[in-house]
């Protein structure tokens, strides 16, 4: 039976999902990335191949900051943005949505939809305050789990006015409340209010949110965060069951829906492909002012990806040989 | 002796060279911008200053290792922060050990007869003859580069390579920066046009058309703002770029004297939005913005260095424009902390945002119905 696979590189996680036919969801991996999204994709190519020994992949998607390196690497059918991965995975689960709320680890995106088309997003341009690096930075700096934040920040019912403008200010202030003495719940109340207007003054100024919202990406799990939505807006959030794994579950909808409308086969070097260990090297290319700084991975000592010149000097010819390569084997 | 340089603003340096070598000046002409400059200029310069000085200040740094010790800059007034830039980085650099001359030269409007004695004083050449060869020269330039870029926009969707438009494009800056002569810059440009269309292209549906507004040194400087241009043209997207060179030559520098009511045309497109020169191109951008509206564009991508005063009220209009006229926009804020993935991301999703937009439109007009999933 065929299968789809998405993956979705971010920042802080790696996201793998399988697919059926039907687009239903079979399975889904959520990695941390720890820095090394080739090894964290490795990794979970090969939990699949432990639990999904014979199925029949008949496409791959890749998504997410890492979807040039990752894409290249698998082989992959189809390199997509994540706005556009996430907001086909939320229509294709709640087809009257109008409004996307994604936060992820260095990313919070808004995405409004009318009549079932994107018309209109944003993305944090010149903060990251609000986003989940952050979070997991004060779950870490109050020794708790990033859950035990969330919820314990639901609790709070006084919330605390924290500075949200800038995360360094908005820990600092936070520190202090702590020495004025207040409650934690209530500063971890106060800070999610604070990410939230953060969220609120960068990315919705000037735009018309309406219901129904949909609230997705791993910052969806935080309760606290999801009540001072849900105060702001003044509406409930849905959440969707996979709420962490949507940009991967979009970008296999659409390489699934490119596969069975275009009828071809897939590029896809396999699940073994991958159990081989891949190095990474980078050398400055002298050809020019610019210098760029090229990355080259190599398995078995062979260069099978080159990224990061600005001229496409050196990924071009890999790309080539590759395309080669895959051409006269298929 | 002199040796003069001068900042980079996108592919001007082929012009200024002609100009300035005919008036008889000796110059160094700094390397392009690239990301060594822009860390050399990040160094010497305020953090919340606008990226075009910070890019500036890099430029005079290596024009400076190249022996450079004076420095043409221009000059200007208005609300826009540049024209006081001049005075700024002479300061700047003095405080890092350069001391060197800057011949700033203000607008021909405003200081008529002190940009004339400037000429006078620094050019060795300054008869009315060589004057006005040095300047029909440059202008020839000018007007051929303006000529291929507005056609490389337009023919990069449609070609098989996109590649080759980029390689035809440096090979012909290449020889029309060494052309000396008026009949051999006519000549490369003609030429260079005439291999631009006979470039293989395939019949594809009609590209998405963007215009790009806003601020004129990212518009022009592909250097700083990640080759937008390029990149929209590889994603297969017809660039209407809102400001040449040479418009703004003409606009600015002629028509503002001679022409009492120029800006006529533009104040009345912008007037239900903004209703007030902004100074920079703020007004520009707006006035640009409905103009692609009301030509129903596609989309309208806005460039803006950060802290970019002019931009920055223009960027709260453009929702209420977007809105009314119908026409998506995406603000681009630009300076040395932004990565290109960045920029991709948000170019891609903007494309795929419109590319939808049109798929619904024709399936709504009776055209091919569409499948589930794409029907988004």
């Amino acid at each position: 039976m065929k299968h789809y696979l998405g993956i979705d590189v971010g920042s802080v996680s790696t996201n793998l999902v399988l697919l059926n036919h039907r687009g239903e969801l079979v399975h889904k991996l959520y990695l941390r990335s720890q820095g090394n999204p080739v090894l964290s994709v490795q990794r979970g190519l090969a939990q699949l191949i432990k639990e999904f020994k014979d199925v029949e992949i008949a496409g791959v998607g890749t998504t997410g900051s890492g979807r040039q390196l990752i894409g290249q690497l698998v082989g992959a059918d189809l390199i997509k943005n994540e706005i556009t991965s996430h907001a086909i995975a939320c229509l294709n689960l709640e087809p009257t949505v109008q409004t996307i709320i994604e936060i992820g680890g260095q990313d919070s995106k808004l995405i409004l939809i009318r009549d079932g088309v994107v018309s209109d997003f944003a993305m944090n341009t010149v903060c990251a305050a609000g986003t989940g690096s952050f979070l997991d930075q004060q779950a870490a700096r109050l020794s708790m789990e990033i859950a035990e934040l969330g919820q314990r920040a639901a609790t709070g019912n006084h919330p605390v006015r924290i500075a949200g403008r800038c995360a360094v200010f908005a820990e600092s202030d936070m520190i202090h409340k702590q020495q004025m003495g207040h409650r934690l719940e209530d500063i971890l109340a106060g800070l999610c209010q604070a990410l939230v207007r953060n969220f609120m003054s960068n990315l919705a100024k000037g735009k018309e949110l309406k219901p129904p919202y949909i609230f997705q990406g791993g910052v969806a799990a935080n309760l606290g965060i999801r009540k001072a939505f849900e105060n702001a807006l003044g509406s409930e959030l849905l959440i969707p069951e996979h709420y962490d794994v949507m940009g991967a579950v979009g970008v296999a909808l659409l390489v699934m829906d490119e596969m069975t409308s275009q009828k071809e086969t897939t590029r896809f070097k396999g699940l073994h492909f991958l159990n081989e260990q891949i190095v990474t090297g980078s050398f400055d290319c002298d050809g020019c002012a610019n210098q760029c700084e090229v990355v080259e991975l190599r398995q078995n000592a062979i260069v099978i990806a080159c990224l990061g010149d600005k001229c496409g000097k050196w990924s071009n010819q890999i790309n080539n040989q590759t395309n080669k390569i895959t051409t006269q084997v298929g | 002796m002199l040796r003069v340089t001068f900042p980079h603003i996108g592919n001007c340096y082929i012009p200024f060279r002609t100009l300035l070598q005919e008036l008889g000046i000796e110059l160094v002409v700094p390397p392009l911008t690239s990301q060594r400059t822009i860390a050399l200029g990040i160094k010497m310069a305020p953090e919340f200053a606008c990226f075009p000085l910070k890019v500036n200040l890099g430029n005079f740094f290596e024009a400076i290792e190249m022996g450079a010790n004076a420095i043409f800059m221009a000059g200007g007034v208005g609300p826009c922060r540049f024209g006081y830039y001049g005075e700024l980085q002479r300061q700047i650099l003095k405080e890092n050990g350069h001391d060197l001359e800057f011949i700033v030269l203000e607008a021909p409007k405003t200081h008529p007869l002190e940009l004339w004695e400037k000429m006078k004083r620094y050019f060795p050449r300054h008869r009315l003859h060589d004057i006005s060869r040095a300047f029909s020269l440059a202008w020839y330039k000018a007007e051929a580069l303006d000529r291929f870029d507005r056609l490389a926009n337009q023919i990069r969707p449609r070609v098989n390579q996109v590649e080759a438009v980029d390689l035809l494009q440096e090979s012909f800056y290449n020889s029309l920066d060494r052309a000396c002569l008026g009949k051999d810059i006519k000549r490369i440009g003609t030429e260079a046009l005439r291999e631009l269309r006979e470039l293989p292209f395939e019949l594809r549906p009609k590209p998405l058309k963007i215009a790009i507004v806003g601020e004129i040194y990212m518009v022009l400087e592909p250097r700083v703002n990640f080759q937008i241009e390029r990149m929209l043209g590889a994603m297969g997207v017809e660039v209407y770029r809102n400001i040449y060179f040479t418009d703004w030559v003409r606009d600015q520098l002629v028509y503002s004297i001679i022409k009492p009511n120029w800006r006529k045309q533009l104040s009345l497109l912008a007037r239900p939005y903004l209703n007030s020169f902004v100074g920079g191109h703020g007004l520009e951008t707006i006035a640009h913005t409905v103009e692609s509206g009301i030509n129903r564009f596609d989309g309208v991508v806005q460039l803006a260095p950060f802290t970019c005063m002019p931009e920055i009220v223009a960027m709260q209009v453009l929702p209420t424009v977007s809105r009314e006229l119908s026409i998506p926009t995406l603000s681009l804020i630009i300076d040395e902390h932004s990565a290109e993935a960045g920029i991709k991301t948000r170019l891609e999703a903007f494309v795929d945002l419109l590319a939808h937009r049109i798929h619904r439109g024709r399936s709504k007009a009776g055209g091919r119905k569409l499948e589930a999933l794409s029907g988004y």
